[in-house]
């Protein structure tokens, strides 16, 4: 969790203001895998206040990896490394605050999931559900060629709200898409773009 | 429009020459670099075993020692000449086709990602007989597959030299599966980088 604090700290310091100022939030986070990245942003928003009104759509191709992020139970040998990431990230509390520790293992609260919709969809070739605030999407475009990146951007920017918000991981860049100029640059350092 | 014809591959310049090491390669990396001329054209690929979840500070070190522009790529990056990349850590670092890099968070090889073995196989794959592949000192025996695959696939290979190696565990283990490697010390193989014309094609095509 909180992989790369640094871009959270980025949305709770730079995208969490703007996200303020919409009535009710949605999200998504496509390629949620085992739903580290879906309690860790859950965690921020509640601590922002933002999270009572917010849906998460937590997406992945794999049932399997759906069932895991439901669950939300990690080894508790990584629970060291996701508290530091956490404190790094601006965490407000402890992280400790968010799960009960029982049988090697971390349970997180199931109330950070209350508002998140765990569903199947595919970015290769399904298509755009609703309309966004925020997307992250970070290290899954990594692993697409050219072609289907520029479809999975497509469907970012076609699902993302004017002025909306997408997240990418730290070594992915929205330079060598062919859809660069529909995104600004908004945190630079942290691959955070907003729609134009 | 007339065809043309392409030279064998190892009369061409190499696409990328590739460079892995762990413990004690900094100071290899860093002669090198700092050897080449600032109209050095080849695209040169830097993977040193760095500790997990903290940024590389390699940019930092070796960028004052080096004429040429250096960064850590970002995925889907064209490889460009007269630039020198350093594998992000915690990420494996492979060559698409174009060439340009693609980055992974797949499971450590190894115990290390980037592992060089997934560096050096990728190349091999796409680059085939237009690459280069360095093995220096290091304390583990990653790199050595990758170093194969890039001599099978007909590219060049060299190995520092496990007595002039910090680390020799590293050379010795690509050593045993590139035999036919050429051996250099630290200086000898940052004048072989600059000096393709008497790189030796390895295995049955040494000349």
């Amino acid at each position: 969790m909180f992989r790369d604090p640094s871009f959270y700290r980025a949305l709770r310091e730079k995208v969490v203001p703007y996200l303020r100022t919409y009535p009710s939030l949605k999200v998504w986070i496509p390629g949620c895998a085992t739903g580290e990245e879906v309690y860790s942003l859950a965690i921020l928003l509640r601590e922002e206040g933002l999270l009572d009104h917010t849906l998460i759509y937590a997406t992945d191709i794999y049932p399997e990896a759906l069932r895991k992020a439901e669950a939300g139970i990690y080894q508790l040998e990584r629970i060291a490394d996701f508290s530091k990431a956490y404190c790094e990230a601006g965490g407000r509390a402890s992280l400790s605050d968010y799960y009960t520790a029982g049988y090697n293992a971390a349970v997180f609260d199931k109330s950070l999931r209350a508002g998140v919709l765990f569903s199947d969809h595919s970015l290769a070739t399904d298509s755009v559900f609703a309309e966004v605030q925020l997307i992250t999407c970070r290290n899954v475009l990594i692993y697409f060629d050219r072609v289907l990146q520029d479809r999975a951007v497509s469907l970012f920017r076609d699902s993302l709200c004017r002025k909306g918000f997408l997240g990418l991981g730290a070594k992915e860049t929205l330079t060598f898409s062919i859809h660069a100029a529909e995104f600004a640059e908004f945190v630079r350092d942290e691959k955070i773009y907003q729609r134009r | 429009m007339m065809a043309t014809l392409t030279p064998p591959a190892e009369h061409q310049a190499p696409a990328a020459i590739l460079v892995g090491g762990s413990a004690g390669a900094i100071e290899v990396v860093a002669l090198l670099l700092g050897a080449l001329p600032v109209d050095f054209a080849t695209p040169i690929v830097v993977l040193v075993h760095l500790p997990r979840n903290r940024p590389s500070a390699l940019a930092a070190a070796l960028g004052g020692k080096c004429k040429l522009a250096l960064r850590e790529p970002l995925d889907k990056e064209p490889l460009a000449p007269s630039t020198v990349y350093l594998a992000p850590s915690n990420y494996h670092l492979l060559i698409d086709p174009g060439p340009s890099f693609a980055l992974s968070v797949d499971e450590p090889v190894n115990f290390s990602r980037p592992s060089i073995d997934v560096l050096f196989q990728s190349a091999a794959d796409v680059l085939g007989p237009r690459c280069a592949g360095i093995i220096v000192s290091g304390a583990n025996p990653d790199g050595a597959r990758g170093l194969q695959a890039i001599q099978v696939a007909g590219g060049r290979v060299a190995i520092q030299d496990p007595d002039d190696a910090a680390q020799a565990a590293m050379p010795e283990a690509a050593l045993a599966l590139c035999p036919n490697a050429q051996v250099l010390s630290a200086e000898e193989i940052s004048q072989w980088v600059q000096q393709p014309c008497t790189w030796q094609t390895s295995g049955k095509g040494a000349r």
